[in-house]
């Protein structure tokens, strides 16, 4: 059936040509699973390496050399490539380190988030009643207030720090997992074999490590790659706020408050930072994308 | 009626677990007596403030005053501007309203036609470059594309100012920023929305009627693809507030987000808890309204 509707939506009458460019299409969609994994694996080589890619100290400042523009343009050196910022300091040292955090922060706050998450998840579907009420209505109460707003919040009380920052990234993303893994082990628990194993005796924590778990893995495993993107962003706009990573420490959000105050005259202090996260984020999505067709086909659109 | 009832009564725990949120936050974690006081004054000064404002009183009786205000509208004083936190706030509500209104138009002006051309063009590379666009618009951090297209259309083509709220020509580049993101989400959900439409038998039925595809897609597909778009759309009131605090700060758009981020920074938590309260309840608001919405458009969901 959905051949016969495939033809009717699309308007190219010519079968030979329309399978061709379908396969060009299928071909292409599974290359954008490669580019993540190609994007993804060169950002996670310029954490690791940064003391040994980055030309320069990220945080030494240079008051002669201020705000010189990227090599190939006029006044531009290949000594600074991408150009320097408002303070001298050279922007592809600073993009090198600061995937250190992007990526550091990114993952750990995916720990934090997805270990909460499922925990309360598993919580809340298998044990229901009460447990439920309480996790679910916490859920709504937080889905209720802006993400960013409830972290600017936190982070103005407690004070910005990079563990702060990993805790509150990961203490307002857990909803989601909750979410996902409350749904999942409630269409599981009714199954036959979980009813089986319960009538047999087995203990819940052995019911729900065993029978459960295993069931709920592989979305998890897609939600947490997606999530890391979405975190990249909110730890970016964090620091563009200016509540998220404090310097000396680099963050590409950081680097782009800078760039904001400097566009009128030098667009290279914002453009370069922008691109990085731009790129990391889609590498990372486009990895969450093919994990989900590779792992859990019944998500796809 | 009894079903609106069940589900405003489902509010009411969820507005206090949020009011206990921000009283933890606020009241317990951060010591609000260093904060109204200069640092030069003693440990005596800061004793007598921390009696007569309640704060030794145990944490229950503290909650129960802060509520006693909170539901009669009285956040405080702002540290900032010294007059009540509240009228601050809606003072500057109508610049955001219009910011956030702005940038639904500029979404659905967007994603309505792209999601529904990439529906219609499945597997080609129309589609591809569409459902690639709204990648693309996911993964850009918002702040960003303001800041490009300030960098753009003010700085190299000056066609736009670069902020302020002065014309409708002041509005159009925040809008596009903010409206951007959400017309990315809304492209996707319109054409995964529209292709499970063509698939069914109405259509088909519609078709072998003879009626030109144009009729069918634009009355008898679209409108029941909008059902789910409409409603998921309506959930996103979070993300659209949660967006105005960054596009405002990058436009400097006098509205509620730029003033809540000068409050987060300047610690000035009278505002920053009247916002919160007033932006919990709006999107609870528009939660409700969704599901009121999806019901009234679709009768065949059961009110149970």
């Amino acid at each position: 059936m959905n051949v016969v509707i495939e033809e009717k939506v699309t308007s190219n009458p010519n079968p030979v040509t329309k399978r061709m460019k379908k396969q060009a299409f299928r071909l292409l969609k599974s290359k954008t699973g490669m580019l993540g994994i190609i994007i993804v694996f060169f950002v996670t080589l310029m954490a690791v390496f940064a003391p040994v890619l980055a030309p320069f100290d990220p945080a030494k400042t240079n008051v002669v050399s201020r705000l010189l523009p990227p090599f190939w343009m006029e006044g531009g050196t290949t000594e600074y490539l991408l150009g320097t910022d408002n303070l001298g300091r050279d922007i592809l040292s600073r993009i090198i380190y600061g995937s250190r955090i992007s990526l550091m922060v990114g993952i750990a706050a995916v720990i934090v988030a997805g270990a909460i998450g499922m925990i309360l998840g598993l919580i809340a579907g298998y044990y229901g009643k009460i447990f439920d009420f309480i996790i679910m209505r916490t859920v709504d109460s937080i889905l209720a207030i802006p993400t960013i707003l409830f972290m600017l919040i936190v982070l103005a009380v407690l004070g910005p720090s990079i563990p702060t920052l990993i805790l509150v990234l990961g203490g307002t993303s857990w909803v989601t997992y909750a979410r996902m893994v409350r749904s999942e082990t409630l269409s599981v628990k009714e199954r036959d074999y979980v009813r089986s194993a319960k009538a047999i005796g087995a203990k819940d924590f052995r019911i729900i490590t065993k029978y459960i778990l295993p069931n709920v893995i592989s979305s998890f495993i897609v939600i947490a790659t997606l999530n890391v993107a979405t975190i990249i962003i909110l730890e970016a706009s964090l620091s563009f706020l200016g509540l998220g990573i404090q310097p000396p420490d680099v963050s590409w959000g950081l680097m782009l408050s800078d760039g904001r105050q400097y566009i009128a005259t030098s667009w290279w202090v914002a453009t370069f930072p922008g691109l990085a996260i731009t790129i990391t984020v889609l590498g990372v999505i486009f990895l969450g994308d093919w994990l989900r067709d590779e792992l859990d086909p019944k998500m796809k659109d | 009626m009894k079903y609106l009832i069940q589900n405003l009564l489902k509010t009411i725990p969820v507005f206090i677990l949020i009011s206990l949120i921000v009283f933890v936050l606020v009241r317990v974690t951060g010591d609000p007596v260093s904060l109204l006081l200069p640092e030069t004054a003693t440990d005596a000064e800061r004793e007598s403030l921390r009696e007569s404002l309640g704060f030794n009183d145990p944490l229950y009786m503290q909650y129960l005053h802060y509520m006693s205000d909170v539901v009669r509208g009285d956040f405080g004083e702002s540290l900032r501007y010294n007059t009540d936190a509240l009228a601050i706030i809606l003072e500057r509500l109508p610049a955001t309203l219009e910011l956030a209104i702005a940038s639904m138009i500029v979404a659905i002006l967007i994603a309505i036609p792209l999601g529904i051309l990439s529906a219609m063009k499945r597997n080609t590379f129309l589609d591809l470059f569409i459902t690639g666009g709204a990648v693309l618009g996911k993964a850009m951090p918002s702040f960003w594309l303001g800041i490009m297209l300030i960098l753009l259309l003010s700085v190299v083509f000056q066609i736009f100012p670069v902020s302020g709220r002065d014309s409708l020509m002041h509005l159009v580049l925040p809008a596009i920023t903010l409206g951007t993101g959400i017309a990315a989400e809304m492209t996707r959900l319109i054409r995964s929305s529209m292709l499970e439409i063509l698939g069914q038998d109405f259509v088909r039925t519609a078709r072998s009627k003879g009626l030109r595809e144009a009729v069918v897609v634009n009355i008898h597909a679209f409108r029941n693809a909008l059902i789910p778009v409409v409603t998921i759309m309506a959930l996103q009131t979070s993300t659209l507030i949660g967006g105005t605090l960054i596009t405002e700060t990058v436009f400097a758009w006098p509205g509620m987000g730029q003033l809540l981020v000068q409050a987060v920074n300047l610690r000035d938590m009278a505002v920053v808890q009247a916002a919160t309260f007033l932006i919990a309840f709006f999107v609870i608001l528009s939660n409700l309204l969704a599901d009121l919405l999806y019901r009234l458009l679709d009768p065949r969901i059961k009110y149970n």
